[in-house]
């Protein structure tokens, strides 16, 4: 029976984690996502998981050893949060590329520069582009719901590819949430034991990680990209049964109140919440406003954008990461890049907001919806605005 | 020669398993004293094995998609993480053979790098692997630089050799450090076993692989790789030098079992002089007799040193309960 | 690099890049790399099986006589079995 229990967001993955029985875990603290391998290794300790937890000495190692952990035909298991995220970041492509479906929860911190242990979402922005699957949770449901879908997509006989889960740091590993955990056997029903493609083992003998010169590389790089764009199919498989099994409704982009709006925002993570907040408000007001919230983010559901945009003037797009001297945030160049030669595109303006951990706030969302309706008859006068940062 | 005929059963060699590991075709040097490593090592390892290896020489001549010299279990997966990735793969082992989802049968899993892997960018994961006591065996393959990009300096490049980042010049000698010991920091880190090896020893060699592989928890083998394209040699002086090094005293082949230190091979009464080792070789060619004295002095030292720990120190069992 | 078939298409590309044929390296002749070629003279030969031991390519075995012969195929020519050979039996010889 499913139970309803008040938990810490950081506990509950490590929760949802344990329900899907990993057979490694390598994991390296980090502020924030710190209680997620420290909760995972009580439950080993208690014996309420048959694992084996590794206690590595860095994230690089900690990757490293899902890696092989994987390779031998076990489920593994890590999670990080920036500087540690960059660290395991010469194995990120590796991981994708050898095809070893190793499910890592990130806590999104800022990048140092100045060193900062607070939220946005500038960790998992640097990874764009090794392969990985990313998914965003806006509230502590869905990061439970995310991890225990995670190893249910990644180790699909069709797919085959790493995956993270992104939670905000602190905004939601710190918080206390009311959760619906599922039962260990609605579990094992819907998930299946880990059947691996080919394991390191003497009875079947195999190399892995093999030198690829030029004359088959691009060949490579596309078996791989290939996958990564198909494994959506297999997503939507997952959340479909998902929510037969649970009531619970997941999709690429989720829209709130968007029925006949002219200005959407789009958000990812956990100020998806707020803006709802700051959408009911300006529909009270009888703006008409509404909110796309990007669950799916690799691969990107093109489609899913352009239908959720067809009929809007203006869509505002929230970034939590800066890519310095670009020419649009990183969520904001991957839209415009979805939308161009679309016919009759929304106007679209770019605001970067919650660098750091500063908070996101209702009021915020407000002025942002209103300063993005200009944006129809005035274009904007930067590619991409800092929002609420001092000095002009 | 004349040690080498004492010291093994002449006809031993042909009783060694007959089973070729790495196969012929690999794409290692003429001559290559690590590939016969390598090859020696899977030997006493046996087919209950999986290998992983760290990116360089011999990962990178053995497994040229879609051809493998492998016929062991094998993966590459990078540069520094032979150690990390090998942590994963004895765990992953271990609980899938507790689980009963792998065949209940011992398959050992060992981590192989360079000197480069190893010693230099590969130290943390190594120290972190040994130190958490996995049921791993790691053995370093010293051909004392990064021979695989072109013959840089590691920290395993000994004192006065010439490579391509710290060549000798008229205002410089090569390497001004000293070979970075790291026999001694896994000695530091209380394994179990700790060896040190040369193919131009293959017997020697290979029982110290086999012990490695009985012990129940981590051990580590440090086996000197003669590369005849780094160190400009010809390559038929790749076991001749190997035995130089040995009878010279520069890298004496021992063991450390429990902590006591144990010469594994008959040293001969007096160490040649160092000069038969480095003339041989075109990377130590410029030394000037300033350079061989110091050489000489510190090689001096440091084997009386290694000596002393093997007349002296006690094991750890011997200082149990005093 | 003749020898070796490159993949056709990025379908064929095996998965993650494993290799699933233990050994097919030896598919590729290195014996074309030599210069000089190790000859046995078997009145001199104890079959003592050293140059089997120290060959790098591993290519040395028993013929059926039990002389310790190396496959021309692989061979690259270092001329370490000549080197080590005890009684004297192998000889580098030039090749061509």
């Amino acid at each position: 029976m499913t139970k309803r229990v008040g938990m810490e967001i950081a506990f509950a993955a490590a929760e949802a984690v344990a329900l899907c029985k990993p057979d490694v875990v390598a994991a390296y603290p980090i502020t924030p996502n710190t209680h997620i391998p420290e909760h995972l290794s009580d439950i080993v300790a208690d014996g309420r998981i048959d694992a084996e937890f590794i206690c590595v000495e860095s994230e690089h190692s900690a990757l490293s050893a899902c890696c092989g952990a994987s390779a031998t035909g076990a489920r593994a298991f890590t999670a990080t949060s920036s500087q540690g995220l960059l660290f395991m970041g010469e194995v990120m492509p590796i991981v994708s590329a050898m095809r070893l479906p190793v499910v890592m929860a990130i806590g999104n911190r800022a990048l140092s520069g100045p060193i900062n242990i607070w939220n946005d979402h500038s960790d998992i922005m640097s990874q764009r582009d090794m392969g990985w699957i990313s998914i965003f949770a806006s509230n502590g449901q869905e990061v439970v719901d995310m991890v225990i879908q995670a190893f249910k997509i990644a180790e699909h006989r069709e797919v085959l590819l790493p995956l993270n889960v992104n939670l905000d740091g602190f905004q939601l590993t710190h918080v206390v949430e009311p959760i619906l955990f599922p039962d260990q056997e609605e579990v094992d029903r819907f998930l299946p034991e880990y059947e691996p493609y080919a394991t390191l083992h003497p009875d079947k003998v195999l190399s892995m990680g093999t030198l690829g010169m030029p004359e088959i590389f691009n060949e490579a790089m596309k078996a791989k990209d290939v996958a990564l764009i198909n494994s959506k199919r297999v997503i939507m498989e997952v959340w479909e049964e998902w929510e037969k099994l649970f009531g619970r409704k997941y999709e690429p982009i989720q829209g709130y109140k968007t029925e006949g709006a002219d200005v959407l925002l789009l958000t990812m993570g956990s100020m998806d919440e707020t803006a709802e907040v700051a959408i009911d408000e300006l529909r009270e007001r009888k703006v008409s406003a509404g909110l796309l919230r990007l669950k799916l983010w690799r691969p990107f559901p093109i489609e899913e954008l352009r239908n959720a945009v067809k009929s809007i003037k203006v869509l505002a797009v929230m970034d939590r990461a800066v890519s310095c001297g670009g020419a649009a945030g990183p969520v904001c160049a991957e839209i415009k890049a979805a939308l161009y030669g679309e016919p009759n595109p929304p106007a679209i303006v770019n605001y970067v907001i919650g660098l750091g951990g500063r908070d996101v706030t209702v009021d915020d969302f407000i002025t942002i919806a209103e300063k993005a309706a200009q944006a129809e008859k005035e274009k904007p006068k930067e590619a991409y605005e800092i929002y609420g940062v001092r000095g002009s | 020669m004349s040690s080498i005929v004492e010291n093994f059963d002449l006809y031993a060699p042909r009783l060694v398993d007959k089973e070729e590991y790495f196969s012929p075709g690999h794409r290692a040097c003429q001559g290559c004293g690590e590939a016969l490593g390598i090859r020696l090592m899977c030997k006493a390892l046996g087919k209950d094995t999986v290998i992983i290896n760290a990116t360089g020489c011999m990962e990178v001549i053995s497994s040229l998609y879609p051809t493998t010299a492998w016929r062991l279990p094998w993966i590459h997966v990078a540069f520094p993480n032979s150690a990390s990735v090998g942590s994963g793969v004895e765990a992953g082992l271990k609980v899938l053979r507790r689980k009963g989802r792998i065949p209940d049968r011992d398959v050992k899993a060992v981590s192989i790098g360079g000197d480069g892997g190893t010693v230099d960018i590969g130290i943390q994961a190594l120290s972190g692997a040994m130190e958490r006591r996995h049921d791993m065996l790691y053995v370093c393959y010293d051909n004392e630089a990064y021979m695989n990009t072109g013959i840089q300096r590691s920290g395993a490049t000994p004192f006065g050799a010439s490579t391509t980042t710290e060549p000798a010049g008229s205002a410089s000698y090569g390497k001004k450090a000293w070979k970075k010991n790291v026999p001694e920091i896994m000695v530091a880190h209380n394994l179990p076993y700790v060896a040190i090896a040369c193919p131009s020893y293959p017997l020697d060699f290979m029982n110290k692989v086999k012990k490695a592989r009985k012990i129940k928890g981590p051990s580590y083998i440090h086996c000197l790789s003669v590369c005849p394209t780094g160190w400009r040699l010809p390559p038929n002086l790749t076991i001749k030098a190997g035995r130089l090094a040995v009878e010279t005293g520069v890298f004496p082949l021992y063991e450390v079992e429990d902590g006591k230190y144990r010469i594994t091979i008959k040293m001969p009464e007096k160490l040649r002089p160092i000069e038969d080792y480095l003339k041989i070789q075109g990377r130590f060619r410029h030394l000037g007799a300033d350079e061989i004295k110091m050489i000489q002095d510190r090689v001096n030292q440091e084997y009386k040193k290694l000596m002393s720990k093997v007349e002296y120190l006690p094991s750890w069992s011997d200082l149990q309960g005093e | 690099m003749a020898n070796k078939k490159w993949p056709e298409t990025w379908q064929e590309f095996n998965l993650g890049g494993m290799v699933f044929s233990p050994g097919n390296a030896s598919e590729y002749h290195t014996g074309s790399w030599r210069d000089q070629r190790p000859v046995l003279d078997t009145s001199k030969c104890i079959k003592c099986g050293l140059c089997y031991i120290f060959c790098p390519e591993g290519c040395i075995s028993q013929d059926a006589d039990g002389y310790f012969v190396s496959d021309l195929d692989y061979c690259k020519g270092c001329g370490i079995c000549a080197h080590e050979c005890w009684p004297g039996a192998i000889t580098m010889v030039e090749e061509g």
